[in-house]
């Protein structure tokens, strides 16, 4: 089934969820509010005729002071049956939390568990949902379009405390050296 | 066999003399422990991201370290350098360091690349603005990543450091 079919069917079934279908250098993209993302995952991936057996990526885009509501979550899909593939843009605001896909796709654990380290998203539902990338004692989400690029670096006390550990382990080692 | 008195001692280095007939080669201990040392640098088996790459091609029979003594060595204990090649992440810098306590004094660090120098464009919040933050660096080697060239003319640049030190064996300094 061609991609902009696809989306039409989905908006057919899920009138109230889809907000817009986009056409972009023939890439399909749905928009969609984020309530029914379970089912309307689970749909796609099991009605033979979609068949999207591949969570080709997800991931989180911060789109502060552009869109309202902040956060978009991307779903990426692909079907190895029927080589199509569409993509779901779903909208979540600042404190609200998006229900998990793992269910469906497995793949989605880490790549929610990324989506949570890099953007504070809460995935409900999620088994395991701990930081993937930066450590376990992290603060903020460095992602975020608020988060300093360079970290927080004009304020020494708000560094990482494993960090700190180690810069005071070096001096604390210097006078064991041979040498300097 | 005797000795000829008359022939003296030959000079065939600054600071090495040389008995004649007497197979005997005089020397300062500093001389001949800094000779050792610079002859066989051993650096841990240890990389951290593309510099890595080029530090192995750099071992490898192409240009191939072996032949300035330098052998890869497994383990941090049977090490005396260590080749920081790679972006050091701030989760990272913790392990490196404990890899770095782990050698055997006398111990060396090359910064290799640009990222262990200083961080490189990488100016961000998980990256460590250059490993001698909490490494005693000896060589920086810049480059993004450094040919292998530039890494031999860096441990080169080692060696000529380790030649020039001074009682490094003695406790007593």
């Amino acid at each position: 089934m061609e991609p902009p079919k696809i989306a039409e069917t989905l908006k057919g079934e899920f009138a109230d969820d889809v907000i817009a279908v986009k056409e972009f250098r023939a890439q399909t993209g749905v928009t969609l509010k984020k309530d029914n993302i379970l089912q309307i995952a689970r749909r796609l991936h099991d009605a033979p005729e979609f068949k999207f057996d591949l969570l080709k990526d997800l991931c989180g885009v911060d789109y502060k002071k552009i869109k309202n509501p902040r956060f978009e979550v991307v779903y990426n899909l692909y079907s190895i049956t029927h080589r199509h593939s569409l993509r779901l843009n779903v909208q979540v605001s600042d404190k609200e939390s998006i229900q998990s896909v793992v269910s469906v796709w497995k793949t989605a654990d880490w790549h929610e568990r990324e989506c949570f380290d890099m953007y504070g998203i809460v995935f409900d539902g999620h088994p395991d949902l701990r930081r993937i990338l930066m450590p376990e004692d992290w603060d903020g989400y460095p992602m975020r379009k608020d988060y300093p690029t360079a970290g927080p670096e004009d304020d020494p006390g708000a560094e990482w405390g494993g960090f700190r550990e180690v810069l005071k382990k070096a001096e604390d080692f210097k006078k064991f050296g041979w040498y300097k | 066999m005797l000795i000829d008195g008359t022939l003296g001692l030959v000079d065939v280095e600054e600071g090495i003399k040389v008995i004649p007939g007497a197979n005997t080669i005089i020397t300062t201990l500093d001389k001949f422990i800094n000779w050792g040392r610079k002859s066989s640098l051993w650096p841990v088996t240890f990389g951290l991201a593309c510099c890595a790459i080029e530090m192995m091609a750099a071992g490898s029979s192409h240009y191939d370290l072996d032949r300035l003594g330098i052998i890869f060595r497994g383990s941090p204990r049977q090490a005396d350098c260590m080749i920081v090649a790679g972006t050091v992440t701030k989760k990272m810098a913790p392990i490196v360091r404990k890899v770095y306590d782990q050698m055997p004094e006398p111990r060396y660090v090359v910064a290799m690349g640009s990222c262990a120098c200083s961080g490189n464009v990488y100016r961000t919040y998980s990256v460590v603005q250059g490993c001698d933050l909490f490494l005693p660096v000896d060589v920086y080697i810049p480059g993004c990543p450094p040919r292998p060239e530039a890494l031999f003319n860096g441990l080169i640049k080692l060696q000529e450091i380790i030649m020039k030190e001074r009682m490094r064996w003695s406790p007593l300094k």
